[in-house]
């Protein structure tokens, strides 16, 4: 696994394979969610078929997608509270776009930049403007969804080509659904800048001190808008899928959108105080809350009693991991 | 004063991963001294307190009080047996007034019909405070005080939690001349109302002046304990502190002067430091004494772009350095190795590999890629050349001794490949034997040609190293002395200004 070095040590601490194991950063993580897999597949025996596990990938596609700009913002020691305002604002500024007759490509590209533009405002807001990310990007949840709703005048616009939603939302790659091979695409392109690039390696310097990471002559201001400038890019996508996949673009879409992906984020060992912290991890948070989603949906829990069990997996994976790290 | 001691600590070992940091010390306080522990920086003497306050407990040893035996395993358990400790740092909350400090967690004492009686509580602050011979009001703001103010209504708060035994770690640091002596009688009236003081303080001056007794440590052992401050001379004692010459640790290179690297021209931050002037020059070692607080560090950190200044120009290599920023400083060939290793040198939570290579990742890397393989072999290498001991150079530096996280804020700096270097306090808080690899590596530095400033607070370290040793004090720069003339005397009177020396 690369970049296992930033965050655990085992390496160094254990002493036998089994321990080695135990003290892998995500253990925990992978023992969860085999668990709620192996409970899964005795209750319902939908779950373990294949049809259903890519069932799984597609509905946490989007949420992958955003996660991943979360998490880079979060290794930065920043917080994106606008992921869900940004889906909305990106998917509308495309749905307008693709109304407008423009052509398929240049309408994802403005809506890739918009959710650029957003992220560059964050960017100097946080480290030129010294506004604590939680407030700047606070603001910008309110204002993407106003811009959104501005734009729309409140109403969803749909019906859209259908080479666009092929290709976005409800087309295949052999047997893989498209949201689920750009979303893994984003992923592996993340993981790769953050564990194999200079610029991941700053991300992950600023976050462990950002200090310290100047004096060493990085550019913090420069690498933190950069970095949500990214986070912006993976919205706009997620954005994309969205309204793909609904044939839709809503201004309210999106809504507690940026609380899956911190979420899926924190599950997955990042640390919010900064510089601790894999893409690996997050897509494991992401699909331990997808996992219980389906699982739960096919049991026919009621979404009330769904969201109670999701509050609690969500602390109690943090919980566990916490406890472990200290023992 | 020829009384039995009522505290004795016999014994006392403790060693941290890799460090013995004592060896079965023994010391005792008696009632109403000022007994002073003296050692270089990483003698045992913050080990030995931090004992005392209850923060570590110790490995093997016994401490008694009265004959009886104590254990100080806990912060409280050492306050509920008198012990007080006024560190460097103050634990005092900026936001609450000086009575809300001074009786902060004793509120119980002040209940008037279920709400606290802020009245009485500033009437008994201000007895405490005046017989300390200070006047604050009881009613200002802890952020309001000055850092001398801040430190008696420290005192204040140990008084009132009935201490019996003081223990100061370098109180006078951050303090004038004048405030040390107002310093100076507080700590008599303590003595004379029955409490004992254990004091730690590098200069020699103030442990003349106040103490009683002195124990000397190094390395981690008791050299030796003084029943008076003149029972040697003060040269000796330095002898008996550092163990051999100074000659002996800090050989000198002789160098060839080279060319000037460094022009700094009346460099100005309002309120700072003033009017700047000075000149590197290749193969030098600079040296900047003062005290802390004289604006050296801040100095180094204006012309090294860390932080701004409003007038003045620097030279750096024959060009005018303008809007100056570290990344800017590094990719032309400065570095600097802050005052602070861990909050400013290192990232705690990456690795070795990863800080060493953080200032110039341009060297093993193209756009898209770091060369794992490339980042092995410089890494390696400059864990070879500074001897850092390591298992893995994939370790997190935050499990490194304090030593070995030294060198390789050392390593940041060589890998930089830099014409100039600025140590600031290189060797503070880190064992003597890795102490004199820095002074060799400092010494390999110059005769390489490159232009080196050196600051330090540890006056032999300044007179080892340097061929030249600029003083500065209050911000501005008050001598300047070549290494022949230099003694401690005279870089110290310079440092104090009129009046600080005898």
């Amino acid at each position: 696994m690369p970049n296992v070095d930033v965050s655990s040590d085992s390496k160094q601490v254990g002493k036998s394979s089994f321990r080695d194991l135990l003290v892998s950063q995500y253990f925990v993580i992978i023992v969860i969610l085999l668990s709620l897999g192996i409970i899964m597949s005795f209750l319902s025996p939908v779950f373990l078929t294949t049809r259903n596990l890519l069932n799984v990938l597609l509905q946490t596609s989007i949420n992958i997608t955003v996660a991943v700009g979360v998490t880079m913002v979060i290794l930065t020691g920043g917080i994106d509270l606008g992921v869900g305002s940004v889906v909305a604002l990106t998917g509308v500024t495309l749905g307008a776009m693709l109304k407008a007759n423009v052509p398929i490509p240049f309408a994802f590209l403005i809506a890739v930049l918009v959710g650029a533009l957003t992220g560059i405002i964050n960017g100097l807001l946080v480290s030129k403007g010294r506004v604590p990310a939680f407030v700047a990007t606070l603001g910008m949840m309110s204002a993407a969804r106003g811009l959104s709703l501005i734009i729309t005048g409140g109403q969803s616009i749909y019906v859209f080509p259908k080479s666009f939603l092929n290709f976005f939302g409800i087309g295949y790659l052999w047997f893989i659904p498209m949201p689920v091979v750009i979303a893994a695409v984003v992923v592996i392109v993340a993981q790769y800048s953050l564990s194999q690039t200079r610029f991941g390696r700053y991300v992950y310097a600023i976050g462990g001190n950002a200090e310290a990471a100047r004096l060493a002559g990085v550019k913090v201001t420069l690498m933190i808008v950069i970095t949500y400038l990214i986070a912006g890019i993976t919205y706009a996508i997620g954005g994309t899928i969205l309204t793909a996949r609904l044939n839709s673009a809503q201004p309210i879409a999106g809504v507690g959108y940026e609380l899956d992906a911190i979420a899926a984020a924190v599950i997955g060992g990042t640390s919010l105080s900064g510089g601790i912290g894999t893409i690996w991890g997050t897509v494991l948070g992401a699909l331990i809350m997808g996992v219980l989603r389906n699982g739960l949906n096919l049991l026919n829990i009621s979404s009330y009693i769904q969201q109670v069990l999701i509050g609690t997996v969500i602390v109690g994976a943090v919980l566990i991991d916490r406890m472990r790290n200290k023992a | 004063m020829d009384q039995k001691p009522f505290l004795v600590m016999k014994n006392i070992s403790k060693s941290f991963p890799g460090v013995q940091a004592l060896k079965s010390v023994d010391f005792d306080l008696r009632k109403s001294e000022v007994h002073c522990i003296l050692g270089e920086n990483g003698a045992g003497k913050s080990t030995l307190i931090k004992i005392l306050s209850g923060a570590l407990r110790e490995d093997s040893g016994v401490i008694t009080i009265d004959g009886e035996p104590v254990t100080l395993d806990s912060p409280r358990k050492a306050h509920e047996l008198g012990f007080a400790t006024i560190y460097q740092e103050f634990n005092l909350c900026p936001n609450l007034s000086v009575a809300e400090n001074i009786f902060l967690g004793e509120e119980k004492g002040f209940k008037k019909r279920g709400i606290i009686d802020r009245a009485k509580m500033r009437e008994k602050s201000k007895e405490y405070l005046s017989k300390l011979g200070v006047n604050i009001l009881p009613s200002a703001k802890i952020s309001s005080l000055t850092v001398a103010q801040q430190q008696v209504v420290e005192i204040s708060k140990a008084l009132s939690k009935g201490a019996k035994i003081i223990i100061m770690d370098e109180p006078t640091a951050a303090l004038s001349g004048d405030e040390v002596n107002k310093l100076f009688n507080v700590i008599r009236y303590l003595k004379e109302n029955g409490v004992s003081i254990v004091y730690i303080s590098h200069r020699l001056d103030e442990i003349f002046e106040i103490g009683d007794r002195i124990t000397i440590l190094r390395d981690g052992n008791k050299v030796r304990t003084l029943e008076s401050t003149d029972e040697v001379p003060r040269n000796e004692l330095v002898a008996l502190m550092v163990g051999r010459k100074l000659e002996d640790w800090i050989p000198k290179v002789k160098t060839e002067k080279g060319k000037e690297i460094l022009r700094v021209s009346n460099l100005s931050r309002a309120g700072v430091f003033e009017n700047i002037s000075f000149s590197l020059y290749q193969g030098e070692v600079l040296g900047f004494s003062g005290l802390v607080g004289s604006g050296r560090t801040e100095v180094m950190r204006a012309i090294f772009g860390a932080d701004p200044y409003d007038e003045g120009t620097i030279w750096f290599d024959g060009e005018e350095i303008k809007k100056s920023a570290p990344s800017k400083l590094i990719a032309s060939g400065m570095y600097l190795l802050p005052e602070n290793r861990k909050d400013q040198g290192l990232i705690l939570q990456m690795s070795i590999c990863q800080n060493i290579t953080l200032p110039k990742l341009e060297r093993i890397s193209s756009v898209l890629k770091i060369s794992g393989r490339k980042e092995r072999e410089v890494v390696n290498h400059h864990k070879e050349e500074l001897s850092i001991k390591t298992p893995s150079i994939r370790r997190l530096v935050k499990f490194l001794s304090g030593g070995n996280q030294q060198k390789c804020v050392l390593a940041k700096s060589l890998y930089s490949e830099s014409k100039m270097l600025i140590f600031d306090e290189p060797t503070r808080g880190i064992d003597v034997g890795t102490k004199s690899e820095i002074y060799d590596l400092i010494n390999r530095l110059v005769v390489d040609g490159i232009g080196v400033i050196v600051v330090s607070s540890e006056l032999p370290e300044i007179l080892g190293l340097c061929d030249r040793i600029i003083i500065m004090r209050e911000g501005i720069i008050v001598g300047e002395v070549e290494r022949e003339q230099a003694t401690q005397e005279l870089v110290m009177q310079l440092a104090l200004g009129e009046g600080g020396l005898d």
